[in-house]
């Protein structure tokens, strides 16, 4: 620890993972940190002895969910959209050659007190009960407008200007139902209230376009997923930076960010070592959030209640769909944020067979939280078992270039990895001055 | 009929016992003194030809430095076919070390998994620490292969990376390329290839 770096990371969550990562290779000299004797941070997969010593310490998990080793359950429910940025960004770097990716089976939405599939293909849509036979007619001349869209071609435009008209004019210009408009903002642009109605369409148009295009690539669901879990994302990285001359240490306590008279990064300190660095980045939790004393580098936005639930049945409803995704959009349950269901099985390797792990969350509106997911723990059937975490979001106070401190957010309610490549990119800009561009790794590989 | 296999092997053992320079030896047969640890390195590939025909490819992941803290990831195990940790025969505390990663590999790996223990650097022979008789001795008590090798000379080298190969079980499905070891574990239906883009999207006129 003696050694001066340009970068120390604290905290593996994935975030933090893929900046060291892409760091590393643009030639940084990287110490990465966590106090946890495990990779992942937030984000992290546990086992169950782990699970059960985070939730209910001093119990043990019981005998009959089977072996310890065949659990990855997941802290934050998220799956990785097909023709995201987290999937450029696997490829561009080349990780995937450390993981597998399945599909997600199904993605369903409830409407009216029972849960539908969103069509993956024109079959399925057309025998879907998600739309009345006109509103289908309907719905399919919006589908070919978004699809037939050439911002350089105002034929395709349709007298509509996608950059000032709001989201509700095209709606309406199409004649959709309130029903279909919930659908199409929720299930498909994957907003999570209806702010986005009366804002400008193309970030509407930019989410569906997305959306259909993931659709499109596997079929079935827009999303994929790590066989072993989420937590293998951050480790896979953690690789990539480690290849690249990164020097890892878990299980180390972090004691103090030691700053300059100016308040500028100098160091952090563990015990009695210091390590010095050009710059500092890691998450919320190394800069004050939730703690008493110490200064507080980061801000409360709001909070997400997250409901992991192990279940010895698929959901019900879900054609005994192997892997789901469950929107209820919040006009549906009158509240102002959707509840999101996330569920995985052994078929991706994160529990015994038979078992099902499912994550209810939502954004915290009441102070009363668990009883607002209750409208998505009654899609659940019975729960065997069930652990309830609700937690802040921190979003950093300061941009971090005047002092060399760069603080990355919490992971938000979103059921996808986008945000977080948005903070990626936005703090990788921040401590390097300049856009991430992607680059192609060299194939460092030696066939013989 | 010949057919090829490949396999993950993993190396463990403490810093500077010649892990990398081991793997160097074996896939490029090559040596270099001043070696530092190895950057840009995501695993190397070789393939051992059997008498029966098989040719058996390893995928060799090395530590990446992530073992100097105790900061190897459970990726690192995850469906490791076979594994060599190594200690070196000048250096008696890196036995000890070696004894904490069989110890590591037998909780953290598939239980099937082939352990070798590898006394490096048998060409510095004088100063010698770790007797052969007690390397046996454990390896023999823990089920473990056993060789000395030499990076340096490339005595030993090859043949325990032979001899793994032919403990390997010729049954295991032919995997097509990296992590495809893994696949083959899996169940139900198959895995998706995110390098492969699906000719509808990249014709899509949206997706631009």
């Amino acid at each position: 620890m003696d050694e001066e770096y340009d970068v120390v990371v604290l905290g593996t969550g994935l975030t933090e993972c893929i900046l060291s990562g892409l760091l590393s290779v643009e030639g940084k000299k990287v110490l990465h940190m966590d106090r946890n004797d495990y990779y992942g941070g937030d984000s992290a997969s546990l086992n169950l002895t782990q699970l059960y010593r985070k939730f209910r310490p001093g119990q043990e998990p019981p005998a009959e969910l089977g072996r310890d080793r065949d659990y990855a359950v997941d802290l934050v429910p998220k799956f990785i959209i097909a023709s995201g940025e987290l999937t450029k960004i696997l490829v561009h770097t080349d990780v995937t050659r450390y993981l597998e990716f399945k599909q997600i089976a199904g993605s369903f939405v409830y409407r009216d007190g029972k849960i539908s599939k969103v069509p993956s293909t024109e079959m399925e849509a057309v025998r879907s009960p998600l739309m009345g036979i006109f509103e289908k007619r309907r719905a399919k001349k919006f589908f070919e407008f978004l699809q037939g869209w050439k911002d350089e071609d105002p034929a395709t435009h349709q007298g509509i200007d996608l950059d000032k008209d709001s989201m509700r004019s095209v709606y309406e210009k199409f004649g959709l139902e309130p029903g279909t408009q919930d659908f199409i903002g929720h299930a498909m642009a994957l907003y999570l209230d209806d702010d986005y109605i009366d804002k400008p369409a193309r970030p509407s148009y930019d989410r569906i376009v997305l959306y259909t295009s993931s659709m499109a690539r596997y079929g079935k669901s827009p999303y994929i997923y790590p066989l072993y879990g989420l937590g293998e994302l951050p480790q896979s990285f953690a690789r990539l930076s480690a290849i690249y001359g990164g020097t890892y240490m878990l299980d180390k306590q972090i004691d103090e960010i030691i700053t300059d008279a100016d308040g500028k990064f100098v160091g952090v300190r563990s015990g009695e070592e210091t390590v010095k660095a050009k710059q500092v980045i890691g998450d919320p939790s190394y800069f004050g959030a939730g703690k008493e004393g110490g200064k507080l580098r980061v801000v409360e936005e709001g909070k997400v209640i997250r409901a992991i639930c192990i279940l010895k049945h698929p959901i019900p409803g879900t054609e005994d769909s192997d892997s789901v995704q469950i929107i209820i959009p919040q006009n549906q349950v009158n509240r102002r944020n959707d509840i999101y269901i996330a569920m995985v099985s052994s078929t991706h390797n994160v529990c015994a067979k038979d078992v099902y792990v499912a994550i209810v969350s939502t954004i915290v509106e009441t102070d009363r939280p668990e009883q607002e997911i209750a409208p998505g723990l009654q899609l659940l059937g019975p729960i065997y078992d069930k652990f309830v975490t609700v937690s802040p979001l921190y979003t950093p106070t300061a941009d971090g270039k005047s002092d060399n401190i760069f603080v990355t957010r919490s992971y938000d309610a979103t059921s996808h990895f986008e945000t977080v490549v948005e903070d990626v990119q936005d703090v990788w800009k921040r401590v390097i001055g300049a856009d991430l561009v992607l680059k192609k790794r060299d194939n460092v590989e030696v066939e013989q | 009929m010949s057919k090829q296999l490949q396999f993950k092997l993993v190396l463990l053992g403490e810093s500077a016992v010649g892990k990398s320079s081991l793997v160097l030896r074996f896939v490029k047969d090559q040596f270099d003194d001043y070696r530092e640890s190895t950057i840009g390195a995501a695993f190397l590939t070789q393939t051992v030809a059997l008498d029966d025909g098989t040719t058996v490819k390893f995928e060799i992941w090395d530590t990446a430095g992530q073992e100097r803290y105790k900061s190897l990831a459970p990726m690192y195990y995850r469906n490791a076919n076979c594994a060599v940790v190594v200690y070196d025969i000048t250096q008696s505390s890196s036995l000890d070390k070696a004894r904490n990663w069989i110890r590591e590999l037998q909780r953290q790996a598939d239980p099937s998994i082939i352990i070798a223990l590898c006394g490096n650097k048998s060409d510095l022979a004088a100063r010698r620490q770790v007797t052969q008789e007690e390397a046996q001795k454990y390896a023999e008590e823990e089920g473990l292969m056993w060789a000395e090798t030499s990076a340096k000379s490339g005595d030993g080298v090859a043949d325990i990376f032979t001899a793994i190969a032919k403990k390997l079980p010729t049954t295991a499905q032919p995997a097509a390329r990296a992590g495809a070891a893994r696949a083959g574990a899996a169940t139900g239906r198959a895995g998706v290839d995110l390098n492969k883009q699906n000719a509808a999207t990249s014709n899509d006129p949206c997706n631009c």
